[in-house]
């Protein structure tokens, strides 16, 4: 199917099922440890030996020599596999660096060897044993250096690298009355996702069986099987269930390649799961941003110049931060500049995490924003509604599909009771804690990628539903349970999911939160191929049956959906693929963040005190398992605004505090009070589910919302993330 | 982490006997430090002896009005004992203020008073420290250095100390209760049981190879006002940038030491003459002769005004 207009009225719009807050239907499985996760399929994979990956102890050079005799002999080691015993190797599209390194190292803990015993213990003792020379090379560590001689970058391959610009920027700026120029940074952020990055590979003769922890199947595949040099055919990618990803499991990583290579050697199946002091610096990372704003405006408010420079680094060939893409379409004005910058660094592998670009964008404009309407002297929420724009600001023909940003401002300003607060920083206190509250933007474009399902009505009439989509944690299971109940007249009970298997049809995958809107379209497409299949099976014209209640009625006539497989199960399978409605329209998800701090006016020490967030993102498919991603997004917002970061060190060049005691995210006792609450809306220009993602807005522009709070509460301003007390001690009242 | 052994002792002086004759064994309690360090192998013992199961696990009271704290006493059960609560009100606040729930009820008190630093480099076997390899270097001078020390460092390490319980013991002088080898018994007051980096980091406190920790003494109750005030990034499940363990009378008068700031729990007597004068005062007495780096110059400061946060509270009560 074909989704190139605008939707009509769908059986969708029903909404018995979709748009209800239901549990998750894995919850029980989950809660009862019945889901196996990829470290965990022991039925699968009975026999499965432990593969222990031993990491590059410098960040740049070459290994010298390397000395695997002593790991060979240690109790219980079946084979100890390196980049000169696995023979080459491909690199996959998605991967920067290779996944097995030597003897070039390009960063800090690149795999060099997986080491394969009977035991867990046995693997990580001989691995240990693994005796590795090094000749170190200088590496690039420091991003404010490299940024200096940094050329331009583009966010998009089939782009050529150059600034973006609307009118005559610097002409506007510098005729503008009022003005702010400010420097913005963000830091290195690890995802820090629950479950760490695990596979199991088994071998069937030239076929290869991998379950892994993977948010996109298909790229994993294909990209795994580049790296082994073997048709992607012959490999089976299995990810159900995946304890989440937050953008670092996009992308094969080396534990299914160590999995593999492990296992050929050792003749048998072999699991990996890295460690966390490990997998900080293996894997991917959010890149550190240094971003510059500069905005103009007039006395009344109205901005009349606009840009957004980003810096960042990678390592060679690698990809830039695109922090500067909201600032194209959030806020209205005639002069606009964007610009992208990216150095070589030889730090670990930057790529996507939760709301690339937007996140840490967001983090520095929604600041920007609100130093420019104190400035201006107007309230931060009145400065963003008189810069609201219907339209694309560089192509006024083309619309937004919805845009209700001055409605969650309002919505929002009214239920936080924003008229309290009061607009001179450092005024109100609370005992020892300096109280303020802080208002953002969040923004975050929608996305839509092809999605394909197969779907199957059986004897028993129960929908079976079969795509390759994941579930992250986010609540896909659920809501596809929900799409394919609706379509076809059922409660939800009478329908199975089944995800994340190469088997299945190549989904959208989780990521850039547009797995929500573009699985449940295919699954939408799928069904609506069932609904005709049945129709046909049971003598009505598809255009006039109706699917409710477990039936299929055509005028008078009334059938039992599962008589329409009586004579053998019903198989169809479609895809949703995507026209060009994106170019007409500009189709993003809008939301506010509120937030109230307490700074301890002796230590600094800032605490979150309550938190609210409007968002609209079309039809909201479950507000419950919604809800719980702006919740978790809004909690990662405070970790990114009060204590993540990546400590670099540039003298050696690794993430100093690499593991979870260093590396700080919230705890329950940091998030005392969130709320949220979604526009009811719908938007026919995005699919048939007229829903968009909400998995990433809850993050954009909360870190912001939470850094203008606490400027609130002490004026004083930080613009170095993460806003720990430090930053802004010295400039506190003095106490005695 | 590599492969050991490991048995359970029969008595004090057999585990104490048992880890001094056999070449690189340790003792284990609770298991929450030294098993975390020995699966990076930052610890590399050949030979475990487990002192659970000793007797060494309760709370009693003293011919001489204060408490002996059996080494085994699990931080939960000592931070929530009556007795604790009430006469020594900054040991229990300490006590909850670090790590979390479960990490408590395991936990010991003879295993808190001997954690190891968290200096980051000490934890990646990769990186240069003298304090896990004599001899190559702190990685951290001139490395990442928030959470470290800033007073009593050395050029061969400035890590922190970095428990809680053992700040509020040093408030209340406590004594530090062991047996060796051949069965003697000592008492070491608890000023001199850590010991300062100087060119010895590897070397943390003034306990002899194989001598156990049998309990701990708290002299009798001192009465005033009881503060354990802990400065972190995050809420709760962090270890303090600054801690300030005091007690505090009604006339002005009173203890303090401050936990994060150096190799031991920090406290300089001569500096509590100051406390009628103010926290600055003290502070100033307290620090004087500091040593930070860029990354942790804050800690000054901080430390100052978390003294204030402090006394400041102690007046309006
Ligand atoms: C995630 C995490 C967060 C934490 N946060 C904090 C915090 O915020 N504040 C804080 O203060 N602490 C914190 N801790 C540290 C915690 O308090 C210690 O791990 C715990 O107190 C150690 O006690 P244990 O009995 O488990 O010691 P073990 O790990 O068993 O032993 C520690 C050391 O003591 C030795 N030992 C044990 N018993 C004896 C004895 N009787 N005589 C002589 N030597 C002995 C062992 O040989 C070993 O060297 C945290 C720990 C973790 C893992
Ligand atoms: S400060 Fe001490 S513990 Fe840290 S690296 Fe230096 S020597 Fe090692």
């Amino acid at each position: 199917m074909k989704f190139d207009t605008p939707a009509g009225t769908n059986p969708i719009d029903r909404m018995k099922v979709v748009g209800k807050p239901l549990d998750r239907i894995d919850g029980p499985a989950k809660t009862t440890g019945m889901a196996p996760y990829a470290y965990e399929h022991h039925r699968e994979a009975p026999n499965a030996a432990y593969g222990y990956i031993v990491g590059a102890a410098i960040a740049k050079g070459r290994i010298s020599s390397m000395n695997v005799a002593d790991a060979k002999a240690a109790p219980g080691v079946l084979a100890v596999v390196t980049a000169s015993e696995a023979g080459k190797l491909g690199k996959g599209k998605y991967n920067t660096a290779k996944l097995l390194g030597g003897p070039e190292i390009d960063h800090y803990h690149q795999a060099i060897a997986v080491v394969v015993a009977e035991t867990f213990e046995q693997a990580r003792a001989a691995a240990g044993l693994v005796r590795v020379s090094y000749a170190r090379a200088t590496g690039r560590f420091d991003l404010e250096e490299a940024l200096k001689t940094a050329p331009l970058a583009s966010g998009s391959q089939d782009t050529p690298p150059k600034p973006d610009r609307v009118g005559d920027f610097e002409q506007a700026f510098a005729a503008a009355p009022v003005k702010l120029d400010a420097r913005y940074t963000t830091p290195d952020h690890s995802h820090a996702m629950m479950e760490p990055f695990a596979s199991i590979a088994a071998w069937e003769g030239d076929r290869l069986n991998v379950w892994t922890s993977n948010q996109m199947i298909d790229w994993g595949r294909t990209d795994l099987a580049t790296t082994l040099g073997m048709p992607k055919e012959k490999i089976r990618f299995m990810s159900p269930y995946v304890g989440g990803g937050f953008g670092g499991k996009l992308f094969l990583r080396t534990d299914a390649v160590m999995a593999a290579l492990g296992a050929k050697a050792a003749g048998r199946p072999v699991k990996v799961a890295m460690s966390r002091p490990f997998l900080m610096n293996n894997t991917t990372h959010r890149p550190a941003t240094r971003q510059r704003i500069r905005i103009g405006a007039n006395r009344d408010g109205k901005i009349t110049a606009i840009a957004h420079e980003s810096g960042s680094g990678d390592l060679p060939n690698g990809r830039p931060e695109t922090a500067v893409t909201q600032t194209r379409l959030l806020y209205a004005g005639a002069n606009r500049l964007t610009s992208l910058r990216l150095a070589v660094l030889d730090l670990p592998e930057g790529n996507s995490m939760r709301a690339p670009g937007e996140a840490p964008g967001m983090m520095a404009l929604e600041v920007a924003m609100d130093e420019m309407a104190e400035t201006l002297g107007l309230d931060p929420v009145e400065f963003r509604i008189r810069n609201d724009t219907q339209v694309d600001p560089a192509k006024p023909e083309r619309r937004f599909s919805q845009r209700n940003l001055v409605r969650c401002l309002r919505e929002g300003a009214d239920r936080f009771g924003w008229t309290r607060r009061n607009a001179q920083p450092a005024q109100v206190s609370d005992g020892r804690w300096l109280v303020g509250m802080g208002v953002a933007a969040a923004f975050r474009n929608h996305v839509s990628l092809p999605s394909g399902a197969r779907v199957r009505l059986g004897q028993d009439g129960i929908v079976t539903v079969e795509t390759d989509m994941t579930d992250i944690g986010t609540g896909s299971y659920t809501i596809i349970a929900q799409t394919a109940a609706e379509m076809m007249g059922l409660p939800i009970e009478r329908v199975v999911v089944k995800l994340g298997d190469s088997s299945f049809p190549v989904s959208s995958g989780s990521g850039g939160q547009f797995g929500a809107g573009s699985s449940t379209s295919g699954v939408y497409a799928a069904c609506v191929k069932l609904r005709d299949a049945v129709a046909q099976r049971l003598g009505y014209s598809s255009a006039d049956a109706v699917f409710d209640g477990g039936k299929v009625r055509s005028g008078n006539r009334s059938t039992d959906l599962a008589e329409a497989a009586r004579a053998g199960e019903l198989v169809v399978e479609d895809t949703m693929e995507w026209g060009d409605l994106d170019k007409t329209y500009q189709q993003s998800t809008f939301g506010a963040h509120f937030v109230e701090v307490g700074v301890d006016r002796f230590t600094g020490m800032i605490r979150i005190r309550r938190m609210l967030a409007v968002a609209e993102a079309g039809r909201i498919l479950n507000p419950k398992s919604a809800r719980s991603q702006m919740i978790g997004a809004m909690t990662m917002g405070v970790g990114g605004a009060l204590m993540e970061e990546l400590a670099v060190d540039k003298r050696f060049g690794f993430f100093v505090n690499h593991d979870l005691a260093g590396y700080e995210v919230p705890v329950h006792a940091d998030i005392p009070h969130q709320e949220v609450i979604f526009l009811e809306e719908v938007d026919p220009t995005v699919s048939p589910m007229k829903a968009k993602g909400i998995g990433e807005l809850g993050l954009c522009g909360v870190g912001a919302a939470v850094a203008n709070a606490v400027y609130n509460a002490t004026g004083v301003r930080v613009r170095d993330y993460p806003v720990t007390l430090d930053k802004h001690l010295d400039r506190l009242p003095a106490v005695a | 982490m590599k492969a050991f052994t490991y048995e359970r002792a029969g008595s004090a002086a057999d585990a104490a006997a048992k880890v001094a004759s056999t070449p690189n064994a340790k003792f284990i309690a609770g298991g929450t430090n030294l098993l975390d360090l020995m699966k990076i192998e930052v610890e590399t013992p050949q030979h475990l002896v487990e002192v659970n199961g000793l007797g060494f696990d309760k709370i009693e009271a003293t011919p001489e009005g204060g408490l002996r704290i059996g080494a085994l006493v699990r931080n939960t059960n000592l931070a929530s004992d009556a007795r604790v609560r009430r006469d020594y009100g900054v040991l229990s606040r300490a006590i909850v203020a670090g790590a979390s729930g479960q990490l408590r009820n395991k936990a010991t008190t003879a295993g808190n008073l001997l954690q190891r630093t968290r200096c980051p480099y000490f934890y990646d076997t990769n990186q240069p420290c003298n304090k896990r390899q004599a001899g190559s270097g702190c990685a951290a001078i001139g490395g990442y250095s928030r959470q470290l020390a800033i007073i009593g460092t050395s050029d061969a390490c400035i890590a922190t100390y970095p428990g809680d319980m053992a700040v509020a013991m040093r408030v209340l002088d406590a004594q530090v209760e062991t047996i060796d080898a051949r069965g003697q018994a000592r008492v070491i007051p608890i000023a001199d049981f850590h010991r300062l980096p100087g060119t010895t980091p590897r070397i943390e406190t003034a306990l002899a190879p194989g001598e156990l920790i049998t309990a701990v003494t708290l002299p009798k109750p001192i009465g005033g006002q009881h503060f354990y005030e802990k400065v972190r990034d995050r809420a709760s499940y962090a270890f303090a940038l600054v801690s300030v363990a005091a007690v505090i009378q009604k006339d002005g008068s009173g203890r303090v030491a401050l936990g994060g700031v150096a190799h031991k729990p920090w406290r300089v007597e001569a500096a509590e003459a100051q406390m009628p004068a103010g926290s600055r005062a003290v502070a100033a007495q307290l620090l004087a002769g500091a040593r930070p780096t860029r990354d942790n110059a804050f800690k000054v400061p901080l430390a100052e005004r978390t003294l204030a946060a402090v006394m400041n509270e102690a007046r309006a009560a």
